[in-house]
């Protein structure tokens, strides 16, 4: 077994009493002894803390750098105005995702904030088409989320309530400088803060002594982002799947589709942009089974009871405790992607009834 | 009370055997959000996987411990999954079967055995 890395939050993770499981080469917390149900709602309710460190953060510096990522991802990075973020997604010469990120523009240079499981690759994949990449090594990111994880935050950095969603922000905080974002991976309003690790664990552990706060594992970070239809990587999207399957159209704006100032210039553009105009040949759809079986990711899809052959599968599925029952989101071709359309999943050779579903499943109450 | 090495937990009542898992198994589950329970007065056999468990986490099967007849199941666990967390070998028993010789429970483990089991 290869050495796994650890976060400079791993001590206070232990300390919590968390267990920790091998993730993209980490040693991470899965749930601490609230338990996943209980992490996932606390969430929901007060504010949940996520240790994110293991997600790569990657500077780009230069002038033209935002013309420059543009060359590699479909959406408008020249159009970002300086302390706002964005998602994006690096694809492929077959028009699949790489992997997809937030990337903010911080005046004299943009931040990619990537997955864990792919940042080695997108630095090489960055480094070998552009200039001014400097990977940032020595910084922790956490995340705080929930209805009051304002308030929380800002005991410790009072600016924060001046943000609206996807707004990005350099503060200090006892000499340190921390790049906060007013974002998140749970559908929750909420905030994303990179500490210099040194200050990290001062840093998490004034917010976790707060007694709305609550430390979060990556349990209920995948069953809140599921309840908020965002997609996984690896999961729901990969370099199979191009944005456009995956349902992501609203992040590839007019100026960089077929007939706007800076049509296509991206990897996979010809298909992608074809896809646009025509629809894709499958799409991402939420789904909700109709027993209280979850079905989960590889259960595979039909379109009625007895068809031999699948024409899809679930790419994420278990229980949402928020909205009480099962849920899950897959891929079916267009014909059977409108809402309320039943189809069939096959758990333990059972096959069984499942509605297409419009996502989120939950609504989102981002700030903005 | 008795104990399998699958974490399962036999009691005898009258003339049955009624089955749960153990509290450590309910734990390692995590929360319990699905159950799905043997269907009644079918003949089983030890070994057969007869109910399904999924939890936040993951599913599990429960084994039949013995060879013998489903005679009850416990139908409160469908609407309330989390009895299994909550009274994992009180309420959140899964069936009660029938089955031809009591001295078979013998070979299962004590409660002391299986706490060493366990650690």
């Amino acid at each position: 077994m290869t050495d796994l890395k650890r976060t400079p939050l791993y001590d206070l993770h232990r300390e919590m009493g968390a267990k920790l499981v091998p993730f993209a080469g980490y040693e991470m917390p899965v749930q601490y002894p609230m338990g996943v149900m209980g992490e996932h709602q606390h969430t929901r309710s007060k504010a949940g803390l996520f240790d994110v460190s293991h997600m790569g953060q990657v500077i780009l510096r230069g002038e033209g750098a935002a013309e420059a990522l543009e060359t590699l991802v479909p959406v408008d990075v020249v159009g970002l105005k300086p302390g706002r973020q964005r998602y994006a997604m690096f694809t492929n010469e077959g028009g699949g995702i790489l992997d997809d990120f937030m990337v903010a523009n911080r005046g004299d240079h943009l931040l990619l904030v990537v997955n864990a499981a792919c940042k080695d690759a997108d630095i090489a994949h960055l480094q070998k088409h552009l200039s001014g990449v400097e990977p940032v090594t020595d910084r922790a990111l956490i995340a705080l989320q929930g209805p009051q994880a304002e308030e929380a935050l800002a005991r410790l950095v009072s600016s924060v309530t001046d943000l609206k969603f996807m707004d990005f922000v350099s503060a200090e905080w006892n000499g340190a400088e921390l790049w906060i974002s007013r974002s998140g991976y749970t559908g929750e309003d909420g905030f994303e803060v990179s500490i210099p690790e040194l200050r990290a664990e001062e840093f998490t552990r004034l917010l976790l002594e707060m007694d709305e706060v609550m430390p979060i594992g990556l349990g209920a970070r995948d069953s809140l982002r599921l309840e908020a239809g965002l997609c996984l990587y690896g999961n729901d999207i990969g370099p199979e799947i191009t944005p456009i399957e995956a349902g992501l159209n609203w992040a590839i704006p007019k100026v960089r589709r077929t007939g706007g100032d800076r049509e296509g210039g991206f990897p996979g553009a010809a298909r992608i942009l074809d896809e646009l105009a025509n629809g894709a040949s499958r799409k991402r759809v939420g789904l909700r089974p109709e027993s209280r079986a979850p079905m989960r990711d590889g259960t595979p899809l039909f379109a009625h009871e007895a068809d031999a052959d699948p024409i899809g599968a679930v790419t994420s599925g278990g229980f949402g405790p928020s909205v009480g029952m099962p849920i899950s989101m897959g891929y079916v071709p267009p014909q059977l992607a409108t809402a309320g359309t039943q189809i069939w999943g096959e758990v333990r050779g059972k096959r069984l009834p499942v509605q297409i579903t419009p996502m989120p499943f939950r609504p989102s109450t981002y700030r903005k | 009370m008795k104990y399998t090495e699958e974490h399962e937990w036999l009691r005898i009542d009258g003339d049955l055997v009624v089955v749960g898992i153990s509290e450590h198994a309910a734990e390692q589950l995590g929360d319990v959000v699905f159950v799905e329970l043997p269907e009644l007065e079918t003949q089983v056999a030890r070994g057969d996987e007869i109910c399904v468990i999924e939890s936040v986490k993951a599913a599990s099967d429960i084994l039949a411990p013995l060879d013998g007849e489903i005679v009850e199941v416990n139908d409160a666990l469908i609407d309330n999954p989390s009895l299994v967390n909550a009274d994992a070998t009180g309420d959140a028993w899964f069936f009660k079967m029938k089955i031809d010789d009591m001295g078979a429970l013998d070979e299962f483990m004590t409660e002391d055995e299986y706490k060493d089991f366990i650690s």
